[in-house]
């Protein structure tokens, strides 16, 4: 099996060629159908390679599997190749796994679609450069499944590049965003890749991870900065998470596989991936920390304020990345892929719910214009409360095995970090109980609306109810001392964390988690369903922050002001003033030359004999001249 | 004995005049006439240079040349009547159907 791992690559792509080419004669459904049984299949072949590893002694299970040659020039020698290990088949599993659960859910969502042949074909490419990103045993592979990804995010998100509306403009706007802002981080990935190579001679994961005590402290850390620039802008950290809220302009199904549950994990993957790197970089591990806990701190505080239900769920997402990119920042790789993992369901759980309510409400997305919606979708609205619980973290769910993970693992190394990620557990608590409260409990706000809404289809809520079991049950991948599964799968690819607090502590800190997540659920509580005169009373002292939060900080406005304006000044002058006044203003130029010199030549032929007498002799008398004086 | 510089100066007037004609005269006649000026004016220097230096080479010389013009002048009065055909006009001017 393991020598068939490419099997895993081949299903996706084979669906997206099918798709492409025999697509339009294939009819919707078989279209639909081809592609998510194409990504069914490799999860399949995924399930085939766990099945493998697991038959493998622990320190063994590490195994490259050589495709081709890919490049090969002079010192320069990259291999085409796959390295099967606990992490990347456990990525490929999340990614293949929700994958299929969101194909299938598409099927029913794209429905009324006219590309839908697109779409599938999109989505199936999408899969695939994710799973080169993940499966890819050296640097370049991962970086070109990491542009395929972008590329698959820029075309999705786009989408509907025709449409435009209030809330994210013109949607092909939202797709150009998301690829720019990506290719800052996609430098600093290049940049990595090339002082790596300079410094090591080789790209391939294991051969860098080898020799990574030869390079100078500087060069490490400075690689490692370059690299976590990188997962800033896949990621949608500080300061490259901008295009993220502008994605949700793509189809929601779109926004819960390749923003909630994959692409946007590669950063922590790729960190993850790396983490001999960073165990050398601490400086840049440390920054790493801190870039994850700000941004999931700035990001719940803009979700507070959001009245579109996906941008709600899409600054959410930049929060919990937060979290993970704080977990690989302090060392605990495995508790923030475990939070990768159990975010994986329970987002894409919520924003499929999303889609849901978007489908029984015919495309609205303004909480503002719900309310009381569980009465008529009511199993949406236990799904997506589902989802929200997972979410804020209520005990026993997988996110809060998860999210408490990393804040143990934070609390160690930096209280500071453990404070803000905890405020931020509040917060999140409070922002997903709002969505559930505004949207699904209370009185409908708009009649008119709500009479006309309705429950989604079987094939939208099926895959839903699955991931909503993998939601609540997720925890058990990992429960830390008394049954932590993941951490030991995993210990093969990013090694072990050294804990030095007791049992005692982990469990204070748990329960200190739990109260912290019922106690940002009852304030959500008491202010949108009890509307207690308290709740409110808080709300009003703290209105005067609601300008700067629904502005985002600002922050849009000073990368506008300082970056975009002057970038566009720089275009309007090199389109204006350069190509068209300077470069064609010479070429035309030329051609003026040309006309006014043969005007004057013309007058030479006039036809007139006088002239042609005139021109004898001045030849006569030039040529006299010469030989007199010449 | 009459300096040689004498005939050669008037050798170049004779020639300046025609030259001057051919340029300016509309009458077509006119400058056919010129043109033979300033052949008669070369002649002359041939021959002032001849009697000067005792050699008949200049004299022969401008028996070739006399015979020269008068075939030119043959042609060119042939031309000149030809182009009547079409106009009446001898004006230099307003022959420039050449080009046709």
């Amino acid at each position: 099996m393991l020598d068939y791992a490419w099997l895993v690559l081949a299903f996706p792509a084979a669906g997206a060629l099918l798709n492409t080419f025999l697509g339009g004669s294939l009819g919707r459904r078989a279209v639909g159908w081809l592609a998510s049984g194409a990504v069914a299949l490799a999860f399949l072949a995924s399930l085939g390679l766990f099945a493998q590893l697991m038959g493998l002694p622990g320190h063994e299970r590490s195994v490259t599997v050589h495709l081709w040659d890919w490049i090969r020039v002079g010192t320069f020698q990259v291999p085409a190749a796959l390295l099967v290990d606990p992490l990347s088949v456990t990525m490929a599993l999340v990614v293949t796994g929700v994958g299929t659960l969101i194909h299938v859910y598409s099927v029913g969502y794209m429905a009324e679609e006219p590309r839908y042949q697109r779409y599938f074909v999109y989505l199936n490419f999408f899969v695939l450069a994710m799973l080169v990103l993940v499966l890819s045993d050296n640097f370049l592979g991962m970086y070109v499944g990491w542009e395929g990804v972008g590329l698959a995010s820029y075309l999705l998100i786009g989408f509907w590049f025709d449409r435009r509306d209030a809330s994210y403009g013109y949607y092909a706007d939202a797709g150009k965003k998301a690829f720019l802002v990506n290719r800052v981080g996609d430098f600093g990935m290049a940049l990595a890749i090339m002082i790596l190579w300079t410094g090591l001679g080789s790209v391939t994961f294991l051969e860098v991870f080898a020799g990574v005590e030869k390079l100078a402290a500087g060069t490490l850390t400075l690689a490692s900065l370059l690299l976590l620039l990188a997962a800033t802008g896949k990621s949608a950290q500080i300061p490259l998470y901008v295009w993220l809220p502008d994605a949700m302009a793509g189809p929601t199904p779109v926004s819960a596989l390749i923003h909630a549950a994959t692409m946007v994990t590669a950063g922590i993957y790729m960190i993850a991936r790396t983490y001999p790197l960073w165990e050398a970089a601490p400086a840049a591990s440390a920054v790493a920390a801190w870039v994850g806990g700000l941004t999931a701190l700035l990001a719940a505080t803009m979700a507070l304020v959001q009245v579109d239900l996906k941008k709600i769920l899409a600054y959410s997402t930049i929060s919990q990345l937060g979290y993970m990119m704080l977990g690989v920042g302090v060392g605990a790789y495995a508790f923030a892929i475990f939070h990768l993992i159990t975010h994986a369901f329970f987002k894409a759980l919520l924003f499929l719910a999303a889609g849901n309510v978007m489908h029984g409400l015919h495309g609205e997305l303004d909480i503002r214009r719900m309310g009381n919606l569980r009465a008529r979708m009511p199993q949406t609205a236990r799904l997506f409360t589902v989802g929200a619980l997972a979410l804020a973290g209520f005990p026993l769910t997988s996110g809060f095995f998860s999210k408490d993970s990393i804040l143990f693992a934070a609390f160690e190394r930096s209280p500071a970090l453990y404070g803000l990620g905890l405020f931020t557990a509040l917060l999140t608590a409070f922002y997903s109980f709002r969505a559930v409260f505004l949207a699904f409990w209370g009185r409908e706000r708009d009649p008119d609306l709500f009479a006309r809404a309705h429950e989604s289809p079987a094939i939208m809520r099926g895959p839903l109810w699955i991931l909503a079991g993998l939601a609540l049950a997720g925890g058990g991948l990992n429960l830390p001392r008394v049954l932590p599964l993941l951490e030991h799968w995993l210990e093969p690819a990013v090694g072990a964390l050294e804990i030095h607090a007791g049992l005692g502590l982990e469990m204070t800190l748990m329960a200190v988690g739990g109260l912290v997540a019922l106690a940002g659920i009852y304030l959500a509580h008491a202010r949108y369903v009890q509307e207690a005169a308290w709740a409110q009373g808080l709300a009003q002292g703290l209105a005067p922050l609601r300008p700067l939060l629904e502005r985002g900080w600002y922050v849009e406005d000073l990368y506008r002001a300082a970056v975009v304006e002057p970038l566009w000044a720089l275009a309007r002058f090199s389109a204006q003033v350069v190509d068209r006044g300077i470069i064609d203003g010479t070429v035309n130029l030329v051609g003026q030359l040309h006309l006014l010199a043969s005007d004057g030549l013309r007058r030479l032929q006039n036809g007139l004999i006088p002239t042609y007498a005139l021109s004898l002799f001045v030849g006569v008398v030039v040529a006299v001249l010469y030989f007199v004086f010449g | 004995m009459v300096p040689t510089s004498y005939y050669l100066i008037l050798s170049g007037v004779i020639f300046a005049i025609g030259a001057v004609g051919v340029l300016v005269r509309r009458n077509a006649l006119i400058i056919f006439m010129c043109v033979e000026m300033m052949l008669n004016s070369v002649n002359l220097t041939l021959v002032a240079l001849s009697r000067q230096w005792g050699n008949l080479d200049g004299q022969v010389f401008v028996f070739m040349v006399m015979a020269v013009a008068a075939a030119e002048v043959a042609v060119g009065l042939a031309l000149l009547i030809a182009n009547t055909r079409h106009q009446e006009s001898i004006n230099i001017d307003e022959i420039h159907l050449l080009k046709w």
